[in-house]
């Protein structure tokens, strides 16, 4: 077993974990953080994205030990006393989830990209998605709501 | 509290959200039971496979490791085979299919043993430790070749790959398929898709055995028709099986089913008294859930010199996969249905061959049958555009079926509710900037530009709803296609639908509040829609088929309106007047000409409860349930533009517009329907681009990932344009068609027309789909008779 401590949404954390165990379940499965879905084994979809010291990373291609001493923030994190994140609250305003089931990982791409790039266009949302996949609403209403968080009119051409 | 807002037609936002939106949704893998174990299934390597021997003994050395079965271990364990409810011809040849099979393995993914652990770690390390030896057969790979005498047999007690053949036994005068003066004879193949929800399948089988009960918590559309047939596969009594489908990430058809995974969860559970889960990895799912499409239509088009369309004849064979699973032998028969399109034609034929092949199960793929009838449809009327030397556009303006407001007996036999196709039309073409593009195309040939711009149009229409129980009986389907509702005001002023539908994504939450606050005047945060569990919702046929808001939405109506006629009765007994004296509006019953003398539907809710003072004969509590049935389908409908940008030397297509305007009749959330729209063309036009199910020649998987198998990102979808007409459903009292689908039906052939239209002049008449850039490039290479 290897020990993992890590500070995840602000509350330091510790566990000793399977060597082979995936940062992914480590959030799910021993510390019962389930906003964080796994969609895939290629890290091709994007679901199980986090922050890892503040920067979007998918949480499937991480071991639990190579994070040990990290700050970790998941979809549990994002909302203040119960308030909607402004990303989170502007994806419920424009519509921009269905089935929910990628939305945390698209919250949490867009809220690293938004420190990036707080202004972006429609053309730089769509990239900055590449690596998050979605079902059900065709990006459409993903980009608006990100370039609405963002304060940028939908439509904007780059 | 009485509430005069309405909801109705607005575009409230969804009372889904919060909870997904914070990471707080109950998805099935999010679910941790005590003792708790863990399933995985051990799965054929190979296409088509003798099972010579199976040996579960190393597995079962493994710590942590509670039990492995073969498929022999477990034959006895089965009341029944795996549900197929749609036998569609009385010479149907069908075979059983077994959770786990015992004497061959007929695709790649089949399941030949399974094993249950204490952790998902350890139940993959016991899947790999079960020994397999397999005796490797020729596969069926092609759906021509199979149906060819000496062709390996999937399943050999049926003497034959061709188990079905289907004819829709034709309408009309045939005999125009002869005289007409035009006559095309085309051919289009539609490849193997897959669902691919984002969240994969997943089952959790919880038991209590002394009572023998047991509740499955499964990622389905189709909690109630689980439930049934799952009692007929374990033997377990229908009364005894709770069916729950929690949230459900996206589905598309993949969770319209029932599969083994969940018939092993109960047997398991029942075996080991534990509890059981079992979590679909991508790979499984690339390869054992259900794919769809899977067919080569051949079609002939009978016109005349001037564009007038006189019939469509189409001969299909689709290919069934290894088994069939819930719908799979109905699924192009859904399509049969709809091979006119929106045209006023003067023949119909349609009939199909369903072939068996060593690959996946196919089965519905949103759409399921009506996307492909659309593409051949609409790829022909280009077709014949292009052999005139017409515009598209003008093609199908003067073939549309005029306007009509109540059911039209179609050519194919069945009455189409209403339809205006023109509008529709049109508004899509002043959109898009026909005209403009056109300019623009011709200005670029001119030019002898390398980027060429191609306009793509598709007009739909699509039988939704599903479905009159009587059609489904006639059809030989096993189920009928009803839909249930419950209505209860409590006493305490909440209002609680219990509902027969089963979304996984469509906000039926906030949608049936909609309707519910509307009709009894409430506010909609007093509105509480339960679904999805058949021990709340015993009643129900579920969400498939674009049928929610056209059927369930009904069956609320009824329920509420039921409710309205107690809560009347209860208010005239209180107030001491006749019923006809009573008003209702805004949540209240008012004495006409006395509006001071007034009962809340709070207030009745509270007297029915209590039940102090009731009329004679009147049952205690406000609440009343209706379930009820569709006299016909939904017809929507409408036309779709794509404006692309095909580069002629990479073969790439860039989409620069995108415009939908469809007719699904009236609108309950305007913000919900247009989210359909940009969810159901983007799987189309994946479906056009993209994606592609392939199967190397000894019948591997090739796109096992998502790597391979190109589930577009936000970087590959255009922006969409949308807008609607609104002819309302004489079908049912809220005037709804449903939304759904038609995205999917209709975007396919939009734009590979448009791919085809940009080099067009090049002499290109198809490029196949997906029109990917080396199909592209060949297209453009084999129409200007090039070599290698």
């Amino acid at each position: 077993m290897t020990n993992v401590s890590v500070t995840v949404n602000g509350v330091a954390r510790e566990a000793d974990v399977e060597p082979r165990t995936l940062l992914v379940y480590f959030l799910r499965e021993t510390l019962g953080l389930t906003g964080t879905n796994v969609g895939c084994d290629t890290s091709s979809c994007g679901s199980c994205t986090i922050l890892l010291d503040g920067e979007s990373v998918k949480s499937c291609t991480l071991l639990a030990a190579q994070v040990d001493g990290k700050a970790i923030t998941t979809i549990e994190g994002m909302a203040t006393d119960g308030e909607l994140h402004p990303i989170q609250e502007a994806f419920r305003r424009n519509h921009g989830l269905q089935c929910g089931f990628c939305t945390p990982g698209m919250v949490m791409a867009a809220a690293s990209y938004l420190i990036e790039n707080p202004s972006p266009t429609e053309e730089e949302v769509r990239h900055s998605l590449e690596g998050n996949l979605c079902r059900c609403t065709g990006y459409h209403n993903i980009v608006k709501s990100i370039l609405d968080a963002a304060g940028e009119p939908a439509g904007a051409k780059a | 509290m009485a509430v005069t807002e309405k909801f109705v037609g607005q575009p409230v936002l969804r009372k889904e959200d919060p909870a997904l939106l914070k990471g707080e949704g109950s998805f099935v893998d999010n679910m941790v039971v005590p003792a708790m174990l863990h399933m995985a299934v051990v799965r054929s390597p190979y296409a088509h496979a003798r099972i010579v021997k199976v040996d579960v003994s190393k597995a079962l050395e493994i710590p942590g490791v509670v039990g492995a079965w073969t498929g022999a271990d477990l034959a006895d364990a089965w009341a029944g085979p795996l549900p197929m409810v749609w036998p569609i011809t009385e010479d149907i040849k069908t075979s059983d299919h077994w959770p786990l099979t015992k004497d061959k393995a007929r695709f790649q993914g089949d399941g030949v043993a399974v094993v249950a652990a204490e952790s998902r770690g350890i139940a993959g390390d016991a899947a790999e430790a079960v020994e397999v030896e397999y005796e490797p057969l020729d596969a069926v790979l092609d759906i021509e070749e199979a149906v060819e005498d000496g062709a390996p047999l999937v399943h050999e007690e049926l003497g034959t790959n061709a188990v079905v053949h289907w004819s829709h036994g034709g309408g009309g005068d045939l005999s125009l398929f002869d005289g007409a003066p035009v006559k095309l004879q085309l051919r289009y193949e539609a490849p193997r898709l897959t669902p691919s929800a984002i969240e994969p399948r997943g089952a959790l089988a919880s038991p209590v055995p002394s009572l023998g009960e047991f509740t499955l918590w499964t990622s389905s559309q189709i909690p109630h028709i689980a439930r049934v047939t799952l009692a007929g596969t374990t033997g377990i009594p229908e009364h005894k099986l709770r069916i729950v489908a929690p949230d459900v990430g996206g589905s598309f058809g993949g969770k319209l089913d029932v599969y083994a995974e969940e018939a092993l969860c109960l047997v398991l559970a029942r075996l080991t008294g534990r509890p059981v889960k079992w979590i679909e990895s991508r790979s499984e799912n690339l390869s054992v859930t259900i794919h769809g499409r899977g067919v080569i239509h051949d079609v002939e088009v009978a016109a005349t010199e001037e564009g007038k369309i006189l019939g469509f004849r189409v001969t299909e064979l689709c290919d069934m996969g290894a088994y069939f699973q819930l719908l799979t032998p109905g699924i192009p028969e859904l399509g049969g249905w709809v091979y006119m399109g929106p045209y006023d034609t003067q023949a119909y034929w349609y009939e199909f061959t369903g072939v068996m092949t060593n690959m996946t199960p196919t089965d519905a793929v949103r759409g399921a049958g009506r996307p492909e009838a659309t593409y051949v449809v609409e790829r022909a009327v280009d077709a014949l555009a292009r052999h005139l030397d017409m515009d598209p556009a003008e093609v199908r303006r003067i073939n549309f079926v005029p306007r009509f407001t109540e059911d039209r007996l179609s050519l194919m036999g069945l009455n189409v509710d209403s339809g205006d196709y023109l509008p529709a039309f049109e508004r899509a073409l002043e959109l898009a900037d026909y005209e403009q593009y056109r300019k623009e195309q011709a200005a670029r040939r001119e030019n002898g530009d390398t980027k060429h711009i191609g306009i793509g149009l598709s007009s739909y229409i699509e039988m939704c709803g599903l479905a009159p129980s009587n059609i489904l009986g006639a059809l030989r389907y096993a189920a009928g296609g009803w839909e249930a509702a419950q209505v209860r005001c409590q006493p305490s002023g909440q209002v609680t639908i219990y509902i027969g539908t089963s979304p996984h994504g469509q906000g039926h939450e906030t949608v049936w509040a909609q309707i519910a606050a509307d009709e009894l005047g409430v506010g909609i945060d007093d509105v509480e829609v339960l679904h999805g569990d058949t021990s709340t919702s015993p009643l129900g046929m579920d969400t498939y088929g674009s049928r929610s808001i056209a059927i369930g939405g009904a069956a609320l109506h009824f329920a509420l309106e039921k409710v309205k006629a107690r809560a009347r009765t209860l208010a005239a007994h209180e107030l001491e007047v006749a019923e006809d004296d009573l008003e209702f509006e805004g949540g209240s019953f008012k004495v006409k000409g006395a509006p001071d003398k007034v009962r809340t539907i709070t207030e009745l809710a509270a007297s029915a409860w209590t039940a102090h003072n009731l009329p004679d004969g009147f049952e205690p509590d406000l609440t009343a349930s209706a379930t009820w049935d569709p006299k016909n389908f939904t017809w929507p409908y409408g036309t779709h533009v794509c404006v692309a940008e095909v580069d002629t030397e990479t073969g790439h297509t860039e989409l620069l517009r995108y415009v939908a305007v469809d007719d699904c009749g009236v609108v309950i959330n305007p913000m919900i329907v247009d989210g359909q729209v940009h969810g159901g063309v983007a799987f189309g036009i994946a479906e056009a681009l993209y994606e592609e199910i392939l199967y190397d020649e000894h019948g591997n998987l090739v796109t096992g990932t998502l790597t391979q198998y190109l589930v577009p990102s936000a970087a590959e979808m255009p922006s969409f344009e949308l807008d609607r007409t609104e002819m309302p459903s004489p079908t049912n009292p809220l005037g709804a068609k449903g939304i759904g689908e038609a995205g999917t039906i209709a975007a396919p052939p939009a734009v590979v027309n448009a791919v085809v239209d940009a080099l067009s002049h090049l002499g290109v008449t198809d490029v196949g789909k997906p029109a990917t850039p080396e199909r592209v490039w060949r297209a453009i290479r084999d129409a200007q008779g090039g070599g290698a």
